[in-house]
């Protein structure tokens, strides 16, 4: 893994910055993400990890400004810089403008969590494909299929000649799934947005799509932002963590830096209450209570009532910790993390 | 711990596939499980795992009677007696209902929203007509603690409930009877890993304090391995391999337990995973003919075609239905490639002996 030490070599594909998303909702103000700031870097997997409700997909979303009524982008910035292009804010961009059309689809695409819903059940897959194809370059509808084919080939799917006339209903889910990686991945996207794409598979297909996903990146080198909750997804795939926790970042860095020595007692909470194939049966520790509604977010440090390390008028005062550099790669935002640090020796 | 609580014998659940129009001809069949057979001991935990559509949770309700089986056997030890749920007539069944429960995995579908908590923990008691109007209430009180909640919780309704809040509301309904036999259906599946965790642990605290008996059938093999003694992992409606915990994942002997324990995402970074198993589940409508799994098996030799495997016993007492297996202790690839060596699992298990499973 020497690409990992030469941190000034890559570049940032996507950088968001003080990112804020608040829903105006009759219960009142719901910050679902509230001031998140990352970078994802050129040909690699950042992940994006949390439980529900921390905000992940939300900010998946208004990278490709699908964040809807009643929510809104409030603040912050989410810049673009494309392969050799100029830079572009995406949250200055207007609602209808064409540059903002080119972008989703096209430079930047998805793959949804539901293959059953993310796949019109009317049409057949070819035509979905090509429906992207067809918008974003210029081919002719015979090139268009052409290249929907090759395109279901490189994803797995046996016969791709067949399937490609066949209906979503027609395929397991598995099959569903590379068919949404090869929509998504057809105009050769520089950023690929994957929110929990194996979530509602199979383990074992689980492990086929995954294995796929990182041969794709392998081979096309697209940046990817994963979107999951699974830690053990996170291990396996990712290059770059960032922990969320009620619309905040808590702590990022390198995969293998987060999942090995966690520094943010949210992030160590996590860990230890994953019941691994590798532990001995004994009672699992886990973190208490459970994350609190976000139109209900403590004061302070927004983990502390749940945080075993939280101390009196240190945690649970003034605003939410910033992100601190632990190191050249690494930030977490907590208070006490030196206090810590230096209690473990 | 001697006599065993269960006793589950060639269960079967068939679903005919009817084709539309007049006759409804039957075009199908579903074996959604077939041929299941297990002991379950008081106070033990069998986990059965497999992929969606394995028939895992059908076989689950067919053992409550929430499905009728299509044929089989189900002895259930209740005190003295001993039943058979799958031919016990409806009247007889009902009072039995207080020994046996289900915790469902959609802590959202689960609840009826138009309840309060009270009343849903408390229905149980009332269908059953079981103590007057205050001795009720207690009870409640006393099980909403039992499960983490407050007494004064029961007058709200689930909606103002969290996952795993509303997950233990499911748990105090369960075991308001004070059953012996519970069914977890992916208890744990829909919730955050903080909140799963403590969950777990709740199941757990409960099987002790209470005696409970459980089934517990998921998905997820690293909480299976937490939770239970002994696994049943199933694979088209069939049992292939039931072991206990350690044997399973210290030494998985069934092609699909080592491909399904491979495809586990580890998370830890540094052990990479290294899943071969190609291809998807056999559609239950249509399966494979011989052992379902032949087509995606890597070590699939001639017989695997043409004849479903027995679940045979091993040396170590666990039982396994692959032709590899029983023919030579240890499943070897087409080419005639020997056993691996130096596992010491020399002998061969004759086929002819305990064909079926007998404790």
């Amino acid at each position: 893994m020497s690409q990992r030490d030469s941190k000034a070599g890559v570049e940032s594909v996507l950088g968001i910055k003080d990112l804020k998303v608040y829903f105006y909702t009759e219960e009142g103000e719901i910050r679902a993400v509230d001031g998140v700031s990352f970078d994802m870097r050129r040909g690699r997997i950042t992940a994006l990890v949390g439980e529900s409700g921390c905000g992940k997909s939300v900010t998946s979303y208004s990278i490709l400004r699908l964040i809807q009524k009643p929510g809104m982008i409030v603040g912050g910035s989410i810049v673009f810089r494309p392969n050799g292009g100029k830079a572009v804010d995406v949250t200055a961009l207007d609602e209808k403008s064409d540059e903002l059309f080119n972008l989703r689809g096209g430079k930047i695409s998805m793959i949804f969590q539901e293959p059953m819903t993310a796949l019109s059940p009317v049409h057949t897959v070819g035509n979905q494909i090509c429906e992207a194809i067809l918008l974003h370059q210029d081919v002719t509808e015979d090139e268009a299929r052409e290249r929907a084919i090759e395109m279901l080939g490189k994803v797995g799917i046996p016969g791709p000649e067949k399937r490609v006339d066949q209906y979503p209903f027609e395929m397991s889910g598995g099959m569903r799934q590379r068919v949404v990686i090869a929509m998504a991945l057809v105009c050769n996207p520089e950023i690929l947005i994957a929110d929990e794409p194996t979530t509602a598979l199979d383990v074992t297909i689980q492990a086929q799509i995954m294995g796929l996903i990182k041969e794709l990146q392998r081979d096309l080198g697209t940046s990817t932002l994963l979107i999951t909750h699974d830690l053990g997804v996170v291990a396996q795939l990712a290059d770059d963590v960032a922990v969320m926790y009620l619309g905040r970042i808590v702590e990022q860095g390198p995969v293998r830096d987060i999942m090995k020595d966690p520094k943010h007692p949210y992030t160590q909470g996590l860990l230890k209450s994953l019941p691994s194939l590798a532990m001995e049966k004994a009672r699992l520790p886990s973190i208490e209570g459970s994350v609190p509604s976000l139109t209900e977010i403590p004061s302070g440090c927004p983990f502390h009532p749940r945080c075993p390390h939280s101390k009196e008028n240190i945690c649970n005062m003034g605003a939410p910790p910033p992100l601190e550099n632990l190191s050249d790669e690494r930030t977490a935002a907590c208070v006490r993390i030196r206090d810590l640090e230096a209690a473990n020796g | 711990m001697a006599e065993p609580i269960l006793q589950v014998r060639d269960l079967c659940k068939h679903f005919p596939i009817k084709s539309k129009g007049f006759f409804k001809k039957r075009v199908a069949l579903v074996k959604a499980s077939d041929g299941i057979s297990f002991d379950l001991k008081r106070g033990e935990t069998l986990g059965l795992v497999g992929e969606s559509g394995c028939g895992k949770t059908t076989t689950g309700r067919s053992i409550l009677r929430a499905l009728e089986p299509t044929s089989g056997e189900v002895l259930f030890r209740s005190g003295p007696d001993e039943v058979n749920l799958a031919r016990l007539p409806a009247s007889e069944l009902k009072p039995l209902r207080t020994r046996m429960q289900m915790i469902f995995q959609d802590p959202f579908s689960s609840l009826n929203p138009r309840m309060t908590v009270g009343a849903i923990v408390r229905e149980p008691l009332d269908i059953h007509g079981i103590g007057g109007k205050a001795e009720r209430e207690e009870k409640v009180a006393h099980m909403l603690e039992k499960v983490g909640l407050k007494p004064e919780h029961k007058s709200r309704y689930p909606h103002a409930f969290s996952g795993g809040q509303r997950q233990r509301i499911g748990i105090a309904r369960a075991l308001i009877m004070h059953p012996e036999l519970v069914v977890c259906d992916e208890a744990v599946s829909a919730l955050d890993v903080s909140v799963q965790a403590q969950v777990i642990n709740l199941l757990q605290d409960l099987q002790k304090d209470l005696g409970l008996t459980y089934i517990f059938i998921a998905h997820d093999l690293s909480v299976v391995k937490h939770i239970c003694d002994r696994i049943a992992v199933m694979y088209a409606g069939r049992i292939v391999e039931l072991a206990t915990t350690e044997q399973l994942f210290e030494n998985p002997m069934h092609p699909y337990t080592k491909a399904l324990l491979s495809a586990v995402p580890n998370p830890d970074p540094d052990q990479p995973m290294n899943m071969e198993l190609k291809g998807e589940v056999a559609d239950p409508g249509n399966l494979p003919s011989g052992c379902a799994f032949h087509p995606r098996c890597t070590v699939c030799v001639e017989g695997c075609r043409s004849a479903v495997p027995e679940l045979v016993k091993q040396p170590d007492g666990r039982t396994v239905a692959c032709h590899g297996v029983t023919n030579m202790g240890e499943p070897t690839p087409t080419g005639g490639t020997p056993p691996e060596e130096g596992k010491g699992r020399g002998q061969c298990a004759s086929p002819q002996e305990g064909s079926r499973r007998k404790e």
